[in-house]
């Protein structure tokens, strides 16, 4: 006679064990990861922006925006490469191009920007090949604006719920973070200097990076369902909301820059800690979101918690 | 299914071959049954001493019943769980106790999230169709710690590298079985073509359900899944989520293509922003 | 068994898949009882009230194995009139002295008479029968805390498990032992098996799992004070060979005793062992007394005993009563500690509970402490003996390190030395020291520091014939000097000069009751008493379970292992009237070790308790004896400095109100020293913990993964808190709820990982038969938080027991 025992496990709306993640928390850092991405994305506007100055005429500018973009790009590889457990071996990134890595594109995107970049800015500063150097020049308008995107698809090409479903967002706020950055290192260097010509580039720039910014934004911030919590609360919530305020507040003090320095470089720093706080923020929330396994769990079993508990 | 190149998702039935071995052996894996697991972690005493692993650096409770080693992590690569339940039986007077224990292990899947996101080619896959790190080139980025959807690999952070089961790399090249296969009394853990353990899985299943575990089911097993099925799965006792598992678990890289449409877009958009901004006359 | 054997669990596992049925009694919900179809929560200590009411069960619904019973066992034995039983003797059976509080069993000898219909009113069955008329289903739920729904099921299973087709193994080990009734405890379950003829049968009998530290080899070989080799008893004061001898049975195996006893003389003493000083039997230490290791503490105390030899013990943490144990320790004048690392027993005298509260101080203490580094088990080849009789080979691996040496070597150079003293001793020995010149000491030495050859002492355990050459069994023995054999038991191991115990031929190669994988004692019998597989005629009972049966036409017993009976004696051979040793079995007769042959259901001599087991409750219990007016064990070995009074048992049992038992972890082993020092399983369970319901936790305010201090009348303990289901409270009808208390035993103030001592909480209580400690089953409080630190720790001792009337701890 086999006494098999007959069990029902009394149902429960959602279990885990011990309430332990179910992902490994993310060893990406802060500041390096936010930073880098400001950096990155700053580095890849400014790109386009000394491309276009260039082509329009605007000497100055160009020769400005390629050497800032020439510093960002390499700081952010800088920052990149104290982020990894072995930094002595960093060149390991380009050991391959490996296609299903965001990573490894990222890294020979940020490899080939950079010489393009540098080669742009040594151009400008030192006056010879000019042609190689325009060349280059316009090439980074192109590595730029993948610079900025791409970390996106890194971000989102992890098993980070909030990052995951994120996949629309995140490009939008980080490219919308590239140009806010820039058209707020314009309005800034507009207050500071005499030269005031290009003021209207970088209010136009600095509007339409918060706009988009904003949307992407808006977007992370009302994402349906459980996986979107962690945009909305915690850590995470607070700072997209602190990004919110501050960004909106850097385009209404923006809409006073043209007749007031000192609502230029507050229209700057507000739009820049606006970007800083999203960039903070998504770090925090794909945080969040790997260490509560109802995350992981909702977002593979929609039927048993559709309900949001934010 | 292509049958050159690498796919990013769904079934593939040779993944070594799809990985660029000319000739290579079976693929091998593990089926872990739980259901005649006893808690005994001999697995996870075996593992920590072939593979030299660090000891803690402290020794505390976790208060998680039995469990003290908390889960799998750069330094465990197996890790038992212990799981208590309260159950409702026929044969106790109503209310009785189970324990459900099992011991995890990376699932070396066919799509391997970790593999697919390494900048470095630090992760590979082997002849066995297992996946390994190269400890000699890994920088420690940690991407894959981020990519894998069972929270297995991680990084040691006074080493700099990631670290995770192997699946005894030497030891299959010597022609044995992995170390946890070899201590396990009762072959809760079971090694070998992953062919045939799918067919003992699938047999013991019917077993437990023909003797009223309806709860069993197998977990991993299914080339069809999210993750073209793993080279170590599991026959469970409840839902993957109480034992710690993600219950429906989707390699990241499947969406891949999707996200560098959309940053693809967003990086024209970036482009378009800044030449709108310049439009027009200097002022 | 998955806890503490998970190697064997294995096999366990293994008849599951086979459609074994398993069922698991212990007071906690283990890693056994999750494979177990059936876990049933108990009280520990009920015991003998569960397998009580399974015979009663058994016997009145007729479910016994009528033939196997009246043809094998002495149900049929017919006894005297002035036996009195414990039923009618409210636990006490005649002959019990209060004075001495021993028995006399002269009224519990047999008259010699049988009835074969089991009928008559004094028959072994009959008086069976009432002697466990009260242990209802009705009571296994009052005192054990199991329902009558689940004994149902027990019984059920049970009963339709066992018979001609099919027979059912109980397993058991420490949770049955370690009770001042622990030999009774296994006495019930043997009747039991008797009853349902699950003796001597494959899939039947009894299992001790053994095996841990060698704890078989070590009680076969010996290492206990009151045996000699082979299970003979050593001799008592004022014994001589005839009257040592006499002792023994006659008939059956131990016809041979005067055999097995020259031969092994001849083995101790060699040359110097001659008929004519009775084989130098006058050279044997005799039993004087009490000398198990509890009284011996306590000696140590009184400052009776100087000196003591600790190899690989480590009574500190594992021996009960751990004050009184570290007490003694540094009572000695001199210490020798021989272990792998160093354990709590050899740093006492600077670390200890009683360093800490001030009531030993290191300056004080007057122990010489040596500390011998000692050889693991790789770096010495040897054998161990497991729990089925089965000695298995190992050999050296590699050399031990620095000068750790193994205990073989270091006896062997120790009794050198000490020869050689003695012999220098102005050349007239003392008649004293003969003893120690005259044994045998010159086995082979091997290796780099030579050690002596464990083969060699194998083979010296094996035998040697008049010829020299090895013997290959005891039937070859002989009682005139010729032979010398240190074991009969182990005679054949050593067969034609091959180590039998070595032998790994793999299972697919042989049979299923694989011969040829190591040397099971004695003469590589599997299975005990294996002729009661067949029926008297030399029948199997069944093809099914057929294992051993009689060839008739190659006259003689033939079957799947070595037949355990004499060869060529057929079914049918009646014994002439007066004959002796095996000749006076019957055909019939398959338990040749016993004096009858039959198996004893009733056991008229041997055991200090009773001819039948009674329950009673452990000396700390929770309750009153529900089945006799003596509440416990009238014969129990109690060291306490005071017996408690009626009234004090009820102020302890209110002031330690909760069940204590303490048991075994998978992760560690034993007292902790070789397991707290390896980090690999230190982590496992890195801190002490005490398991305790959700109920209990509620009640006494404790917290998963927080503190508790446990208290008992000797210590308080602190521990880590892991709140379980599968602990359960009991419910006792008229008690209301008992709780009880868990914790591992293995923790220690030496290793990686430390932590109070357990057994400091338990007393010196025993069983009278063997000495074990009463383990299992003890009360206490348990409340939340650390306990104090230094001298108030044990303040909080002595609160707790003036609350109980017992007055300052002693």
């Amino acid at each position: 006679m086999r006494a098999a025992e007959q069990v029902q496990v009394p149902p429960a709306d959602f279990q885990s064990y011990y309430g332990k993640p179910i992902l490994k928390v993310t060893r990406w850092k802060e500041p390096h990861l936010p930073g880098y991405l400001f950096l990155g994305e700053l580095s890849g506007a400014l790109a386009v922006v000394g491309a276009v100055a260039h082509a329009t005429g605007r000497r100055s500018l160009a020769r400005t925006a390629r050497l800032a973009a020439t510093a960002g790009a390499y700081a952010g590889g800088a920052t990149l490469a104290l982020e990894l457990g072995r930094p002595e071996r960093a060149l390991h990134m380009l050991r391959v191009a490996k296609p299903t890595s965001p990573m490894s594109m990222g890294s020979w995107i940020l490899s080939v920007h950079s010489a393009l970049v540098s080669t742009a800015a040594a151009s400008e500063v030192t006056g010879r090949l000019t042609g190689l150097g325009n060349a280059a020049g316009v090439a980074s308008a192109v590595t730029g604006p993948l610079l900025a995107a791409y970390p996106a698809v890194l971000l989102a090409d992890t098993a980070v719920p909030a990052w995951h479903a994120a996949h629309r967002e995140l490009p939008l706020l980080f490219v919308g973070g590239a140009m806010t950055a820039a058209g707020a290192a314009g309005l800034a260097a507009s207050a500071v200097s005499h030269d005031r010509s290009d003021f209207g580039a970088a209010y136009r720039l600095a509007m339409i990076g918060a706009a988009v910014e904003s949307l992407g934004g808006y977007g992370l911030e009302t994402m349906p369902g459980l996986v979107g919590e962690p945009y909305r609360s915690g850590s995470g919530g607070q700072l997209l909301t602190a990004a919110r305020y501050l960004t909106v507040s850097g385009g209404v003090a923006a809409l006073a820059a043209r007749g007031s320095r000192v609502a230029a470089v507050a229209a700057a720093a507000l739009l820049t800690g606006g970007g800083l706080c999203a960039k903070f923020a998504v770090l925090r929330a794909g945080k969040a979101s790997a260490a509560d396994p109802k995350y992981v769990v909702a977002s593979q079993r929609p039927t048993a918690s559709s309900h949001d508990g934010g | 299914m292509t049958s050159s190149g690498t796919s990013l998702n769904g079934r593939l039935d040779d993944v070594s071959g799809d990985a660029g071995y000319a000739g290579h052996p079976q693929r091998v894996g593990f089926f872990t049954d739980t259901s005649v697991c006893i808690g005994c972690k001999a697995c996870e005493v075996a593992c920590k001493e072939w593979n030299g692993l660090p000891e803690p650096d402290a020794f505390t409770l976790t208060g998680m019943s039995y469990d003290n080693t908390g889960g799998l992590g750069a330094s465990a690569w197996r890790h038992v769980a212990f799981i208590e339940q309260d159950v409702i039986s026929e044969i106790a007077d109503g209310a009785a106790t189970r324990w459900l224990m099992s011991s995890d292990v990376c699932k070396h899947c066919t799509h391997a999230a970790c593999l697919d996101v390494c900048p470095t080619g630090a992760l590979v896959r082997t002849e066995f169709g297992s996946v390994v790190v190269q400890a000699d080139v890994c920088n420690g980025c940690a991407y894959c710690v981020s990519a894998c959807p069972f929270g297995v690999i991680d990084r040691r952070e006074d080493d700099g590298r990631v670290w995770k089961c192997t699946m005894c790399y030497d030891r299959l090249r010597g022609g044995l079985e992995p170390a946890c296969a070899k201590a396990c009394p009762t072959d809760s853990i079971q090694f070998g073509p992953l062919d045939a353990l799918r067919e003992t899985a699938h047999t013991r299943l019917a077993e437990l359900h023909a003797a009223g575990q309806g709860e069993a089911r197998l977990y991993g097993d299914d080339p069809d899944d999210g993750i073209g099925g793993a080279g170590a799965f599991f026959l469970l006792l409840d839902a993957p989520e109480v034992y710690g598992l993600p219950p429906e678990p989707v390699v990241t890289t499947k969406d891949l293509p999707s996200m560098w449409r959309w940053a693809g877009a967003s990086a024209a958009l970036l482009a378009a922003g800044v030449a709108v901004a310049f439009a027009g006359r200097r002022q | 068994m998955a806890e503490c054997h998970p190697v064997a669990f294995q096999w366990v596992i293994e008849a599951k898949a086979r459609g074994a049925t398993v069922i698991h009694v212990d007071p906690r919900f283990t890693r056994t009882s999750a494979h177990a179809d059936m876990h049933v929560p108990s009280r520990a200590g009920g015991d003998i009230v569960l397998l009580g009411a399974l015979i009663n069960h058994v016997l009145s619904g007729g479910h016994e194995f009528r033939e196997y019973v009246t043809a094998f066992t002495n149900a049929a034995d017919i006894l005297p009139e002035d036996y009195v039983d414990a039923e009618d003797g409210d636990g006490l059976f005649s002959g019990y002295d209060p004075k001495t509080r021993t028995y006399d069993n002269a009224t519990w000898q047999p008259t010699g008479e049988r009835d074969l219909t089991l009928t008559h009113p004094r028959c072994v069955f009959q008086v069976l029968k009432r002697h466990f008329a009260r242990y209802t289903p009705g009571l296994v739920n009052e005192v054990c805390g199991i329902s009558p729904a689940d004994f149902g099921r027990i019984a059920a299973t049970l009963v339709a498990a066992s018979g001609r087709d099919k027979t059912t193994a109980w397993v058991y080990a420490v949770g049955w032992t370690q009770h001042s009734t622990g030999v009774q405890h296994i006495r019930t379950a043997s009747i039991l098996q008797m009853l349902l003829g699950n003796m001597g049968r494959p899939g039947g009998g009894i299992m001790a799992l053994r095996g841990h530290a060698n704890i078989q080899g070590a009680t076969d070989v010996p290492t206990l004070f009151h045996l000699l080799g082979g299970y003979m008893p050593m001799p008592g004061a004022g014994d001589d060979m005839a009257s040592y001898l006499s002792r023994m049975p006659d008939t059956g195996l131990w016809g041979n005793k005067r055999k097995f006893l020259v031969s092994m003389l001849k083995a101790w003493f060699g040359d110097a062992a001659i008929a004519e000083n009775d084989y130098c039997f006058g050279y044997l230490p005799r039993i004087t007394g009490d000398h198990g290791t509890y009284r011996t503490t306590l000696d140590m105390i009184d400052g009776t005993v100087q000196g003591y030899f600790l190899l690989g013990e480590n009574p500190a943490v594992g021996s009960a009563g751990g004050r009184l144990q570290r007490l003694a320790l540094a009572s000695l004048d001199w210490l020798v500690v021989k272990d792998l690392t160093m354990i709590e027993s050899a740093s006492f005298w600077r670390d200890s509970p009683e360093i800490a509260s001030g009531e030993l101080v290191t300056e004080r203490i007057g122990t010489e402490v040596f500390f011998l580094p000692a050889a693991a088990h790789v770096e010495k080849a040897g054998s161990f003996t497991n729990t089925q009789r089965l000695l298995q080979w190992h050999d050296k691996a590699l050399d031990p390190p620095g000068e750790a040496r193994s205990d073989l070597e270091f006896i062997y150079d120790l009794g050198k030395r000490v020869r050689a003293k003695l012999a220098a001793l102005d050349g007239t020995a003392a008649e004293r020291d003969r003893p120690v010149l005259d044994l045998t000491w010159d086995y082979p030495e091997e290796g780099e520091h030579p050690e002596p050859s464990a083969a060699s002492i194998l083979a010296e355990l094996n035998g040697y014939g008049a010829d020299g050459a090895p013997l290959s069994s005891f039937t070859q023995l002989a009682d005139d000097g010729s032979t010398r054999c240190g074991s009969w038991i182990h005679a054949g191991c050593f067969a034609d000069g091959v180590n039998q115990t070595a032998r790994r031929r793999p299972w697919r190669e042989q049979s299923w009751v694989a011969p040829e994988w190591g040397w099971a004692w004695p003469a590589n019998r599997r299975i005990l008493y294996n002729r009661a597989s067949a029926d008297p005629d030399g029948k199997p009972w069944s093809q099914a379970k057929a294992y051993v049966w009689w060839d008739e036409e190659a006259g003689a017993w033939a079957g799947h292992d070595v037949p355990d009976f004499e060869l060529t004696k057929p079914p049918s051979y009646v014994p002439e009237p007066g004959a002796s040793g095996m000749a006076a079995l019957s055909g019939a007769d398959p338990f040749i070790l016993l004096k009858t042959g039959k198996a004893a259901i009733f056991v008229p001599s041997g055991l200090q308790d009773g001819p039948l087991p009674a329950h009673f409750e452990a000396l700390e219990s929770p309750l009153r004896n529900r089945v006799y007016r003596q509440d416990n064990s009238p014969v129990a070995i109690d060291y306490r400095e005071r017996r408690p009074t009626r009234a004090q048992a009820a102020g302890h049992a209110t002031t330690f109100p909760y069940v204590v038992t303490t048991y075994r972890l998978t992760e560690h082993h034993t007292a902790g020293a070789m397991s707290r020092n390896l980090s690999r399983l230190a982590e496992l369970q890195p801190e002490l913990f005490c398991e305790v319901s959700p109920a209990l936790a509620a009640e006494r305010g404790l917290q998963n993964g927080g503190w508790a201090t446990i208290v008992t009348a000797r210590a308080a303990i602190e521990a880590r808190v892991l709140v379980t289901g599968r602990l359960r409270p009991l419910r006792i009808p008229g008690e209301g709820v008992i709780h009880q208390v868990g914790l591992p035993y293995h923790w220690g103030s030496e290793g990686l990982v430390t932590g109070d001592s357990v057994n400091d909480l338990l007393p010196f209580v025993l069983d009278p038969n063997v000495f074990i400690q009463e383990s299992k089953a003890a009360t206490c409080d348990i409340r939340p938080g650390r306990r104090p630190r230094g001298p108030a720790r044990q303040e909080l001792v002595n609160s707790y027991r003036r609350q109980a009337g017992l007055g300052e701890t002693p």
